[in-house]
């Protein structure tokens, strides 16, 4: 994946715009020979835009010559890109069959509750984004949820206060 | 050589091809929905599943290739209720609203649930958000009817290499379409419709134009004067159970006459008279080339306005490579808002021009501002040959029982020149039968006046001709050797396009039409389209070409009069005015670039 990549995916936040897509630019480059990276370029692209907006989209597809239409298709399939900007936190909670019969559910909603907004969206404050997956592969620590890089495991609904708390 | 066994049958398969493949072959017809023969497979839509021995689950005919010994059965209690609950599941994300539906009775989803039994409503469910993106003049979109076979992507990105129409979102929200948010009007879709003619529901249509053209016949203060094109007298019959190929050109002007138009005229007049202006404008380039000066080579044909619309979105530096021809019909409504209407002492304004085009990408041609003359638009409507095979069926008309007519005077007469516009190659043979004989004083060096080497249904086709002996006044092309290409389809355009940009183009003429075959394969001509009825349609169109007594078009009569009483010569002042056009830049989201 990015790691091997000189361009390696990060969520820069001190560069400006035109320095986001120069580094996309270079991305796309790298990879515009390799069948099937069109998935690899927008992950990389994701990682230093921090989101996949139309024009970005616009900006990728008229690169790599192919239609708009193949690209916003890909975006919209995969539920890790994103079209708008997320929160400077990504919360994952796991609904895959373990963790939604262990209460998955419940912790879904009590997010919701507590950051104001339904899954895929934003607090007002862009600290939280919340999403769903379809098994982390954590089955054993069920309910499980990640905040970023960190996975939070046989999660308490009750608990989930505190532990936004530390961001 | 592949054995194979098909409900008991012993079959001798093909090596590569699918069970599907085999079945029809052998005559054993595999329900089926996405499949299209030759052009998708991909097994989305699952109906043409079948059991084969030792598989563990049922199998998609149309994408599992035949393996030696397979034993397949394709109506077994399983396969039978499993594809009937695969219908169901398809049917509960479906509108009812078959009654109204332009596709009714040619709905490949109403014929599919007609041959497995298909019962009521077992699945009931929150169904797709309608979503009509009518944007378009020529296209409709309605994704609730869609049910996502695909196959209009196979056509849009590899047959003729756009990529307007892709699969947006997932599960239960997705969508054919292009980017979410965007309309076909905001995208670089040509409008060729090939979509249209594919599309086994009524989620990709032309149009509506037929209410427009109504009213304009009921409306008693109008003259209404309608025009065909070359390719829909070969195809109209098809609406009416004729076999492909199968030309109607007596009945159809029989039957517009009961429909209540005034004038019917023939797109063919002005495809003779595209030759003598088109032939001239391509003189002129070559002698200008040949004597040294400033002169954009190779000329490009202009007749057909999805090839125009894309060459205007991808390759708007090269545009004056284009004929600055009008298409035929535009040239005619022109005329008839001039020449015909001085002759018949009325009012333009009062006059409402309608063609019937084998053509959606037409009904986008008559809204450009170009093409307008005295602020009124050269032509009114477009109806395409489904719409008018409707419109026949709508007014009772028992097309089978017509006498044959003819064409009214005076735009009604043509030569078989003009005919075979109406197929890949023919503009550009029908071209050279006068330009060669002009610049000679001879005839077309070639067999009953056919140009064989760019017949047929190939993607790209050339040739060359060399001009010996040519009469005095055009000593200057003595020893030319004249190179030509052809193509049908956008993928072959794209080909010669990249030649012509990149300034390495060999030839001095090419003729491009936007959908493969040429016109008789056109986005508004009667459904189903495959090679064989192509094949049939153009067989057809040269029929008619060698029935004629005259087949060169500066031989129409009509045409040498319509000089002599109004426009005096060819790219003379008044051609300029009422007979040429010029394009328009493009960028790929349809946005105009200065």
């Amino acid at each position: 994946m990015g790691g091997q990549s000189k361009t390696k995916a990060c969520a820069c936040k001190n560069i400006s715009e035109q320095e986001k897509y120069n580094r996309i630019a270079e991305v796309i480059e790298e990879y515009r020979d390799k069948e099937g990276s069109l998935i690899q370029i927008l992950h990389l692209a994701q990682g230093i835009y921090g989101c996949l907006p139309h024009e970005l989209q616009q900006f990728i597809a008229e690169r790599l010559e192919i239609p708009l239409s193949k690209v916003s298709g890909v975006v919209s399939f995969y539920s890790f890109f994103t079209t708008e900007p997320r929160g400077e936190n990504i919360i994952r909670v796991c609904l895959g069959t373990a963790c939604y019969v262990r209460g998955g559910k419940q912790i879904v909603d009590k997010l919701q509750e507590i950051l104001g907004i339904e899954v895929g969206g934003t607090s007002k404050d862009r600290k939280f984004s919340l999403e769903v997956m379809r098994c982390i592969g954590a089955c054993g620590l069920a309910p499980a949820m990640t905040i970023n890089d960190k996975v939070y495991k046989q999660v308490n609904p009750d608990k989930l206060r505190s532990i936004l708390d530390q961001y | 050589m592949v054995n194979i066994t098909i409900n008991n049958r012993k079959i001798a398969a093909r090596e590569g091809e699918t069970i599907m493949e085999a079945a029809r072959r052998n005559n054993i017809y595999i329900p089926s929905l996405c499949w299209l023969d030759g052009v998708h497979s991909v097994g989305s839509c699952r109906i043409c599943i079948v059991e084969v021995e030792g598989a563990r689950t049922l199998q998609a005919s149309c994408i599992v290739p035949v393996q030696d010994g397979m034993v397949i059965r394709t109506n077994t209690e399983k396969v039978r209720k499993a594809r009937k609950l695969l219908y169901e599941l398809i049917l509960s994300d479906h509108p009812r609203e078959c009654l109204s539906c332009a596709r009714n009775q040619s709905c490949e989803l109403q014929k599919l649930g007609e041959m497995i039994n298909a019962e009521g409503d077992r699945f009931v469910g929150e169904r797709s958000k309608t979503a009509i993106d009518d944007s378009s003049p020529s296209i409709i979109r309605d994704m609730s009817k869609c049910v996502l076979c695909r196959r209009c992507v196979t056509v849009c990105n590899e047959i003729q290499g756009i990529g307007v129409l892709n699969v947006q979102n997932r599960g239960f929200d997705t969508v054919i379409g292009p980017a979410p948010g965007l309309a076909l009007d905001t995208v670089n879709c040509t409008y060729c419709g090939q979509c249209t003619t594919i599309c086994p529901v009524g989620a990709l249509q032309e149009k509506d134009s037929t209410e427009a053209v109504w009213n304009a016949l009921f409306d008693k203060r109008k003259r209404v004067i309608v025009q065909t094109a070359p390719a829909v007298r070969a195809a109209l019959g098809e609406e009416f159970g004729y076999e492909p190929g199968t030309l109607v050109t007596g009945k159809m002007v029989t039957a517009l006459r009961e429909l209540g138009f005034d004038d019917v005229f023939d797109t063919n007049f002005a495809a003779d008279l595209t030759i003598i202006e088109e032939g001239s404008e391509l003189l002129e380039r070559l002698t200008a080339a040949l004597s040294g000066k400033q002169a954009v080579l190779p000329m490009i044909t202009s007749c057909s306005p999805g090839w125009i619309k894309y060459v205007e979105h991808t390759w708007p530096d090269e545009l004056d490579h284009l004929s600055s021809c009008k298409s035929p019909h535009m040239m005619l409504g022109a005329l008839t808002k001039s020449y015909y209407a001085q002759k018949l002492g009325i009012d333009p304004k009062d006059i409402f021009v309608v063609s019937v085009m084998p053509c959606t990408a037409k009904k986008f041609e008559i809204t450009r501002p170009e093409l307008a003359n005295d602020g009124l638009p050269n032509v009114d409507a477009v109806l395409t040959t489904r719409e008018l095979g409707r419109m026949i069926k709508e007014a009772g008309i028992d097309f089978e029982s017509l006498e044959d007519s003819r064409f009214d005077s005076p735009m009604g007469a043509s030569t078989g020149a003009a005919d075979i516009f109406g197929t890949t190659g023919g503009v550009m043979e029908a071209a050279l039968r006068t330009v060669y004989e002009l610049v000679t004083g001879r005839e077309l060096p070639f067999e009953d006046l056919h140009v064989k080497p760019i017949q047929g249904l190939g993607r790209i086709k050339t040739a060359e001709l060399s001009i010996e002996d040519p009469l005095p006044e055009y000593s200057h092309f003595g020893g030319t050797i004249l190179r030509i290409a052809v193509t049908s389809g956008l993928t072959g355009a794209r080909e010669l396009m990249e030649e012509v940009a990149a300034g390495s183009s060999p030839y001095h003429f090419i003729e491009v039409m936007g959908c493969p075959g040429g016109c008789i394969s056109g986005g508004g001509q009667p459904r189903p389209v495959d090679d064989a009825i192509r094949e049939k349609r153009l067989e057809a169109i040269y029929s008619e070409d060698e029935g004629k007594v005259l087949r060169k078009s500066h031989e129409n009569p009509d045409i040498r009069k319509l000089y002599e009483e109004f426009l005096g010569s060819p790219l003379g002042h008044k051609s300029h005015e009422l007979l040429h056009t010029h394009y328009v830049k493009r960028g790929i989201y349809n946005q105009l670039i200065d």
